[in-house]
């Protein structure tokens, strides 16, 4: 018995495969941050004045807020001030077409196995790559445009399109929600925007890949998805990066409004560095993820698979303002060696018939710790409120936690709630089943994990649920020897 | 086929087995046969490679290798095949994926392509018939929610499917309705051969009467206290376990 055991405890011995360096030259601001770094910032995008403002004020709040300490995530205390908060690659002229990328560009795209030229091709994808801060290039914008379908970078919305973004950025997660928003908030570099009028269904799933390359830049990425009245759109949010010994920070905020009768689905993979087998380097990921159901009949969907990054800090939330709305969160969460994620979600309803459904899957290796924590809160005037929430871990070996924080708020009488959870030892008898017929330890584990996954991974779209599965595979090497 | 000689084990400082001797040719069914903790599911379990208990003396010799360094995949891989007692339950992993992962690792290990979608499914069908079930019944996730006869028909399933030359059926027949019991008769005679060899681990003699046997083994305390011809299986059921132990 104890031989799969000790097999199951040996450490990851394999290397980040996404681990290199793109050498390009960058233009990056020297560490530090105080309003002279805002206003360039601001200046170098050429923001409307009221946007400074809006940085500047978010700043002098964040200069007065501490950092939260209320997570199950032990790390060095992050310096501020040691953090560059610009960093975009030269560009030489204006880029027509993709031949026009800096080739050493596309050269990492390749690596990581997501080609732009491949991504062009593939029926139904659009790209917005954001290498570091700034975005290079966009494509199928023509056809999206044919629908009236804005999807650009932030900066480039906030040229062409100030009126939308004056309207709606800040309305989900203001400046002052948290540390890391209101950070944010003050210094973001750029991000993906995304507008759907009224009526149209997105004719392909929106994708964003985003990539973190220079030593010591923060990345701190904002995103603003708005679905119209009886609008859908399906966006998709990939991420890799490079190996690093220091730490990286990222503070992201994502932004989704969904009118009436609207859909959006938000689902992401997410395989950042996730730090060595002792635990050093890894991205530290703070993000801020809110969805608002603002009329009836709207629907927003958080999928995401969390394999990456060496602190995890986000909990994807919606709140569900208008009647008969519906707010979904499915989630994976794996952590191996020394990686810590505390994810979870929120769940707020204020409209009556609003239901949630919120499914998570924590699977912990190593010496990992992995927190699911959750609330849901059921307003007063609320009536008939529903969620559904299940919760399962599995553990691989012995010296890695699961950990579950439900929270439950509910101040209306006819509420319904129902809640799951489920803690269990991958079982030595499921190995050695599969032994038993023919299946090797390590493919076992595999398959034992994403048959536990499956629920959620069902939710992803296609070429999601393939990069899941492999993801999946490649997180899980080594933890069993 | 398979030559056990002189087989001591183990679980902690317990002795489970106390010297086992066992001759199974190809072609051969070998019933053995005991009360619960008799020590027959430890001699499954040992034969197939798991570590619950632990050799002390004596050896297990398959196809004319010691079993002894091999591990549970490779025993697998050389065509034993143990047909649980208990099943687990994998959720999330349908039958027809854990089918095709064992029969394409199998494929593997002997130099063979993976087999297509479309072979594979042709297949899986006709096994499916041979044990009486829907063909549904490969899209449910493994064991999960199973009644016991579903399980001990997946057992056969997966017997017939990953084609062993030494099957070891551990309580096959136990928790089974008279019909689940004569197709499990069924697949267990379809799938016999000259070349292939059953060990049928039971403590009823009643599977005995579909399937014959050509040696019965009485296992009491872990040994082997008895051993003889079909006729053997006939008399325990008349007279019980404790004519024997009375002897």
């Amino acid at each position: 018995m104890s031989q799969s055991l000790d097999i199951l405890e040996k450490r990851i011995e394999q290397d980040y495969q996404y681990g290199f360096v793109t050498d390009i030259e960058q233009e990056t601001l020297s560490p530090g941050l105080d309003e002279d770094v805002i206003r360039f910032i601001s200046e170098k995008k050429n923001e409307p004045e009221w946007l400074l403002k809006w940085r500047i004020k978010s700043f002098n709040g964040w200069k007065k807020m501490t950092e939260p300490s209320w997570a199950n995530l032990q790390y060095p205390l992050i310096n501020f001030q040691d953090i560059s908060y610009f960093a975009a690659p030269k560009k030489k002229k204006e880029l027509k077409s993709l031949d026009e990328v800096d080739p050493q560009l596309l050269e990492t795209y390749n690596k990581l196995g997501i080609p732009l030229e491949e991504q062009k091709m593939l029926a139904g994808v659009a790209v917005d790559a954001v290498f570091d801060s700034v975005s290079v290039t966009t494509t199928f914008k023509k056809e999206l445009a044919s629908h009236g379908i804005i999807f650009c970078s932030f900066s480039e919305a906030v040229q062409s399109h100030p009126e939308l973004i004056k309207k709606y950025l800040g309305s989900v997660v203001p400046a002052t929600d948290n540390f890391y928003a209101a950070l944010n908030s003050a210094v973001f570099s750029d991000g993906s925007f995304v507008y759907i009028p009224k009526g149209v269904r997105c004719p392909m799933e929106l994708s964003t890949y985003f990539r973190i390359n220079a030593a010591n830049t923060g990345q701190f990425e904002r995103t603003l998805i708005i679905a119209d009245e009886g609008s859908q759109v399906s966006y998709l949010e990939g991420c890799t990066a490079p190996m690093r010994d220091e730490n990286q920070l990222h503070a992201a905020v994502v932004e989704l409004i969904a009118h009436r009768d609207a859909e959006i689905k938000y689902s992401t993979v997410q395989n950042w560095y996730p730090g060595d087998e002792k635990g050093r380097g890894g991205i530290f990921n703070f993000v801020t993820k809110r969805g608002i159901c603002l009329e009836e009949n709207s629907k927003i969907s958080w999928t995401q698979v969390e394999t990456g990054s060496a602190v995890t800090w986000k909990y994807p939330s919606v709140i569900l303002k208008g009647d008969n709305s519906k707010g979904e969160f499915y989630s994976v969460a794996m952590t191996n060696n020394f990686q810590q994620a505390d994810t979870g979600t929120k769940m707020i309803h204020l409209g009556k018939n609003t239901t949630s459904t919120i499914i998570s899957k924590g699977i912990s290796a190593g010496k990992s710790q992995n927190t699911y924590r959750g609330e849901v809160k059921i307003m007063k005037n609320a009536d008939n409120a529903r969620n559904y929430s299940q919760c399962d871990s599995i553990l691989i070996g012995k010296e890695c936690g699961a950990h579950t924080f439900p929270y439950i708020d509910v101040r209306n009488a006819t509420a319904q709630m129902e809640h799951e959870a489920t803690t269990s030892n991958i079982g030595e008898d499921q190995i050695f089943y599969c032994n038993q017929r023919g299946i090797s330890e390590e493919n076992a584990v595999s398959l034992i994990v994403n048959g536990f996954c499956k629920d959620v991974f069902a939710k992803l779209p296609m070429e999601f649920a393939v990069e899941a599965n492999k993801l999946m595979e490649v997180s899980l090497e080594g933890s069993v020897g | 086929m398979l030559k056990i000689k002189n087989l001591k084990s183990s679980i902690g400082e317990k002795e489970i087995l106390k010297g086992i001797n066992l001759n199974v040719k190809p072609g051969e069914i070998h019933a053995v046969m005991g009360r619960n903790g008799s020590g027959k599911s430890t001699l499954a379990n040992m034969i197939a490679g798991k570590e619950t208990a632990r050799i002390t003396a004596g050896s297990i010799v398959y196809k004319g290798e010691d079993l002894n360094e091999k591990t549970p995949e490779e025993r697998a891989m050389d065509g034993i095949f143990l047909s649980f007692q208990y099943p687990v339950a994998i959720p999330g992993v349908n039958i027809t994926y854990f089918l095709k992962e064992a029969l394409n690792a199998k494929r593997r290990y002997f130099g063979k392509n993976e087999l297509d979608a479309a072979t594979f499914l042709k297949r899986i069908k006709e096994k499916l018939e041979l044990v009486d079930l829907d063909v549904s019944f490969i899209k449910r996730s493994l064991n999960e929610g199973f009644s016991g006869g579903e399980k001990k028909r997946n057992e056969i399933l997966q017997m017939l499917m990953l084609e062993p030359d030494l099957a070891i059926l551990d309580e096959t027949d136990s928790g089974l309705d008279i019909d689940a019991l004569k197709t499990i008769a069924q697949g267990i005679q379809k799938y016999k051969s000259p070349q292939r060899s059953f060990i049928i681990i039971t403590h009823y003699p009643r599977l005995l009467n579909y399937v014959k046997p050509d040696m019965v083994h009485i296992l009491i305390e872990g040994k082997i206290v008895k051993s003889g011809g079909p006729e053997l299986a006939i008399m325990l059921e008349e007279k019980g376990y404790t004519w024997i132990e009375k002897k």
